[in-house]
């Protein structure tokens, strides 16, 4: 097993599959924590009838696999709309929405754990709505949100491995390639899970910790 | 005004070979699920075993499906056993490789919904004269499936829409498998992939619905 054929140049190779893999989680995540952030509020502040286009529609994102989603919207750009998107581009379109439909759930269940009767005493202290957001809701709500929130950003680096599908060399894409010319498939396989894990693990370990710390006060 | 003309007559007549892909996908989904919430149930039973080294398999069976894509599990589900000289159909590699997942997530909700079933129960069931086994078997297990089948349901969405990874390992019988074939005959990616979409909604929604309904019925009281 420690017999490899693998080279110098394969490692860069993984190394940059494994870039590729943690900028496309970071853009997603990033755009897709503030969609979500603003759909969930939207989402609460109407209330669940005016609200139930947007429910839809973020629904669809969380009912359809990622992969139809991702093959869906390269056609759509590509064969459609013929834009010249490049592959990078639709993965990170797709998984923003992808992260942010999940989000919005998050920040929703977030907001709704705060009291009613909490935020009607910070109303009736006279602030504003957006000082009661921002002092009361933003600060409770984050204890409840964060360590889920942490789950899905890891959720969504592992479902990252999906993007090869818009010909976007990831992690396990470029373990794939390797693996079709040297032909060790338990040794590249397991370095590439050994990356997925050693960043997942030790995130998913804190978010658990954050969990238990804040949930009995 | 798009410059391309949608065509779904095409696609549509090609509905009724998805649908039966569609049953493809809910046999490997509702296998998995069933076999996975077995492996659950026995992994929780390990991790409360008295012996280290079973303590040890069961956390790492969680740990690494819980922490590893379903993708790189459903590879190692297939290249990976492959390389010992064990070649499996794409259909059992998928099967695996999902049936490992649930069982991860699953025996990690088993967990939570054990915590929140108190201790004195079975103390209760022992002093009974129940066995140590029919304690667990008659008191702990439909508590901690009760308790875990809102969990239970979101991970059988998960299976039905994990199904969908099959074609990387070149199952081509599932829906996804199904689509991709016509694509390829076809080309008419947007409408096949469209259809296949709301599919799979409808097939989620079905499960989600089914499993409130049943909800509703079994914990009536």
């Amino acid at each position: 097993m420690f017999d490899t054929a693998l080279s110098s140049a394969d490692l860069i190779f993984l190394a940059k599959g494994a870039g590729m893999t943690i900028v496309v989680t970071a853009i997603s995540v990033a755009i897709g924590t503030v969609l979500g952030i603003v759909f969930g509020v939207i989402r609460v502040q109407l209330g669940t009838v005016y609200a139930a286009p947007l429910t839809f529609f973020l629904d669809i994102f969380r009912s359809v696999p990622l992969l139809i989603q991702l093959v869906l919207a390269n056609a759509f750009m590509g064969m459609v709309l013929r834009l010249q998107f490049s592959g990078l581009t639709v993965a990170c379109m797709v998984l923003s929405l992808y992260t942010a439909a999940y989000c919005a759930e998050i920040v929703r269940g977030g907001i709704d754990a705060v009291p009613t009767t909490t935020r009607r005493a910070a109303r009736s202290l006279g602030m504003t709505w957006g000082q009661d957001m921002r002092h009361i809701v933003l600060p409770l709500a984050t204890r409840v949100a964060l360590p889920s929130w942490i789950g899905l950003a890891l959720g969504v680096m592992k479902d990252s491995a999906l993007v090869y599908v818009v010909q976007v060399t990831e992690l396990l894409k470029s373990t794939q390639i390797l693996i079709t010319r040297l032909q060790e498939p338990m040794f590249l396989l397991l370095i590439c899970g050994v990356f997925y894990f050693v960043i997942s693990f030790p995130l998913a370990r804190f978010g658990g910790y954050l969990e238990k710390r804040w949930s009995n006060d | 005004m798009f410059g391309y003309t949608f065509q779904w007559n095409q696609a549509l007549a090609r509905l009724p070979k998805m649908l039966d892909g569609a049953v493809v996908t809910m046999e490997v989904a509702v296998l998995s699920m069933l076999i996975g919430i077995l492996c659950a149930i026995l992994l929780t039973l390990l991790r409360l075993s008295g012996s280290r080294s079973l303590r040890a398999v069961a956390t790492g069976w969680v740990e690494v499906a819980r922490n590893t894509p379903a993708l790189f599990q459903i590879y190692m589900a297939h290249f990976g056993i492959a390389s010992f000289g064990i070649h499996l159909s794409p259909f059992v590699s998928l099967l695996i490789g999902i049936t490992f997942n649930n069982a991860g997530y699953l025996a990690e909700n088993f967990r939570g919904a054990l915590k929140a079933i108190p201790d004195t129960q079975i103390r209760a069931g022992r002093s009974l004269g129940m066995s140590q086994t029919q304690a667990f078997r008659y008191i702990i297990v439909p508590q901690m499936l009760r308790i875990s089948f809102l969990p239970m349901t979101n991970q059988m969405v998960w299976a039905v829409l994990m199904t969908s990874l099959g074609v990387t390992v070149g199952l081509n019988s599932d829906l996804y498998g199904v689509t991709q074939d016509l694509n390829a005959l076809t080309f008419r990616t947007f409408e096949l992939f469209a259809i296949a979409a709301v599919i799979f909604y409808i097939i989620t929604k079905i499960i989600t619905l089914s499993a409130r309904l049943i909800a509703a019925r079994l914990f009536r009281y």
